[in-house]
């Protein structure tokens, strides 16, 4: 586990718990993310990894325990691109540079830019209905970075994409997140998806949500999908994984 | 294993290759190049296959599809109508025809009275829809966001719709006697609701993932209701503001009709109201064509517009 000072994290969790009503969903959440780190939080479906993040983007409280995010408000990238469709691509960036508090001459270019970050230079008038799947979750990633914030939260963004989409995808991510050091927790339950992207796999058990294990991933960039060390890390992963999963019938 | 080295190192490894090489061929997959060039051009393949480009029709066919059926419905009813007049079903002073009518409006415009009559009724409609819009948009928003005034009078507000305005009448013509007050009130009672349960429409159909989106990018409180909050709500709204108009209109014509008094001046109500007194059928018809048209004419020219525009550039139409 990554040991970090306070003044040194993107974001601190520390015994967290999330109940709602009689059911507890998270319990004891400890983890730590540093700047500029990528960290994936792995766990199979309904083991309260949106309810973690919603938490850690500060749109809902924990039940007990505390979370620190020094850099300020994150931003949060969900599985549905979430723009708003009464924008263009490049005002539903602008949207977010206004909310910054980006003076209104510089927010065109900004936009612009976020848009050529993201591989969209043409892409400013588009209306989001005339977007793909791809573009749009591209779109979002833009407006995502338009917070300029120090932790980016990504809540499954590739999930209803289709492979090669999403392959094409976890390469400008991780192009993205290089060239601009931000840190990131990605919330994923394809375990493939999460030792491809990150520095840090925190797998999750379920019902309560616990830290079951994390792993270090060594593997040098750039990565594939199909890459033989993913695999076999990706392979030693899901036996924990089933192995969490398979105690849940024992009881 | 050499023949995967001596691949092009762009080629992906097959899976059923990957499990049965070992490091080697690992490593040429992960000495592709630098994502670039490659990359991009992948990219722009996806994009270009993904994007559909929505061409508008053309302007003949929009015409044929959208112009043409209600004026064959308009012709089958005039000739209808005067198939009824020329067949003497009713004696003509109950059962004018379609050009009797026409005589009636023509003598009136000739009188050069008429465009005042229309004005004074769609300058007053107008004026109470305003306000309407200026009462109502506040108070449907707080019916929406705070729950206790929603439990309040959510429920008196929808049903204030299916009162008839017109049943307000004798109770402002109490309050205020013969006034323009008397006709504001019942536009009013009339409008207001419309408008306030058009946007509570609007507000709870709205996707609450884009609240929340709205949240995480930083409008909250006011900012929220005026970046996200009121456009997201929009084409609810919108519908609440035709029918707000729809009812402006009908409680204006109730209210001219049985508040007539000379200091109220001359409104298409009153128009109705002395055809009716002088046992006149041509021009009882003729005012109700006009405020007919009046009516359909605002909602063409400045509602529909507004309403496709907003569903268009949010991919809702067609
Ligand atoms: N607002 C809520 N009220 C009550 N229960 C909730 C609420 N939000 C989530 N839950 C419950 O918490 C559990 C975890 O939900 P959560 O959405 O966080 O799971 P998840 O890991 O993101 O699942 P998935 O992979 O399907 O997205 C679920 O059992 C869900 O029913
Ligand atoms: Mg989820």
């Amino acid at each position: 586990m990554t040991v970090t000072t306070a003044a040194g994290t993107a974001a601190r969790l520390t015994h967290v718990t999330k109940s709602f009503g009689p059911q507890q969903v998270l319990d004891d959440i400890s983890v730590d993310v540093a700047p500029g780190e990528f960290v994936t939080l792995l766990g199979a479906s309904g083991c309260g990894k949106s309810t973690l993040l919603n938490l850690v983007a500060g749109l809902d409280a924990p039940t007990t325990g505390t979370i620190e995010v020094p850099g300020g408000r994150p931003a949060l990238m969900f599985q549905e691109h979430a723009l708003f469709p009464w924008l263009t691509a490049g005002k539903n960036i602008e949207l977010a540079l206004k909310m910054r508090g980006m003076p209104r001459a510089d927010r065109t270019d900004e936009a612009e830019r976020l848009l050529r970050l993201v591989r969209l230079r043409g892409a400013y008038t588009k209306r989001v209905h005339e977007l793909s799947g791809g573009m749009r979750q591209r779109v979002a990633l833009a407006r995502a970075l338009a917070q300029d914030s120090r932790l980016l939260l990504m809540d499954e963004p590739f999930a209803a994409l289709d492979a090669i989409t999403r392959d094409v995808l976890h390469e400008e991510l991780t192009r993205v997140w290089s060239e601009t050091n931000v840190a990131v927790l990605f919330v994923t339950h394809n375990v493939r998806e999460a030792v491809r992207l990150a520095e840090r796999v925190v797998l999750l058990s379920s019902r309560p949500g616990r830290v079951a294990r994390q792993w270090e991933v060594g593997i040098p960039h750039p990565r594939r999908i199909e890459d033989a060390d993913v695999a076999a890390l990706s392979v030693e992963i899901t036996e924990q994984l089933r192995g969490e999963i398979r105690r849940h019938g024992q009881h | 294993m050499a023949s995967t080295e001596t691949q092009p190192a762009t080629t992906e490894p097959r899976p059923d290759d990957e499990r049965a090489t070992s490091a080697a061929a690992t490593t040429a997959a992960r000495e592709t190049p630098a994502p670039g060039s490659d990359l991009a051009g992948l990219e722009a393949g996806l994009d270009a296959l993904d994007t559909h480009a929505t061409a508008r029709p053309a302007l003949g066919e929009a015409l044929r599809h959208k112009v043409l059926p209600p004026v064959l419905a308009v012709v089958l009813v005039l000739a209808l109508w005067q198939a009824a007049f020329a067949l003497d079903l009713k004696p003509d002073y109950q059962l004018p025809g379609p050009l009797m009518v026409w005589d009636a409006l023509a003598e009136e415009w000739y009188k050069g009275t008429i465009l005042g009559v229309v004005w004074q009724s769609v300058s007053r409609g107008a004026l109470g829809f305003g306000v309407a819009l200026v009462a109502g948009t506040p108070l449907g928003l707080l019916v929406a966001r705070v729950r206790p005034v929603r439990a309040a009078i959510g429920p008196i507000l929808s049903g204030l719709q299916s009162l008839p305005s017109v049943a307000w009448v004798p109770a402002a013509i109490i309050w205020f006697g013969l006034t323009n007050a008397t006709i504001y009130a019942v536009v009013l009672l009339g409008a207001v609701p419309s408008i306030a349960n058009g946007l509570v429409a609007g507000v709870d159909r709205i996707d609450p993932l884009h609240l929340r989106a709205g949240k995480v990018i930083g409008a909250r409180g006011l900012r929220g209701v005026r970046h996200v909050l009121l456009p997201a709500a929009l084409p609810g709204y919108i519908a609440g503001l035709k029918q707000g108009w729809a009812f402006s209109w009908r409680s204006l014509m109730a209210a001219e009709l049985i508040a007539t008094s000379p200091e109220l001046g001359v409104g298409l109500g009153r128009l109705l109201d002395t055809g009716r007194s002088y046992q006149d059928m041509p021009l009882v018809l003729g005012a109700i064509l006009l405020i007919l048209l009046v009516g359909i004419g605002i909602e063409l020219l400045v509602f529909a517009p507004v309403e496709r525009r907003v569903l268009r550039h949010r991919g809702l139409l067609r």
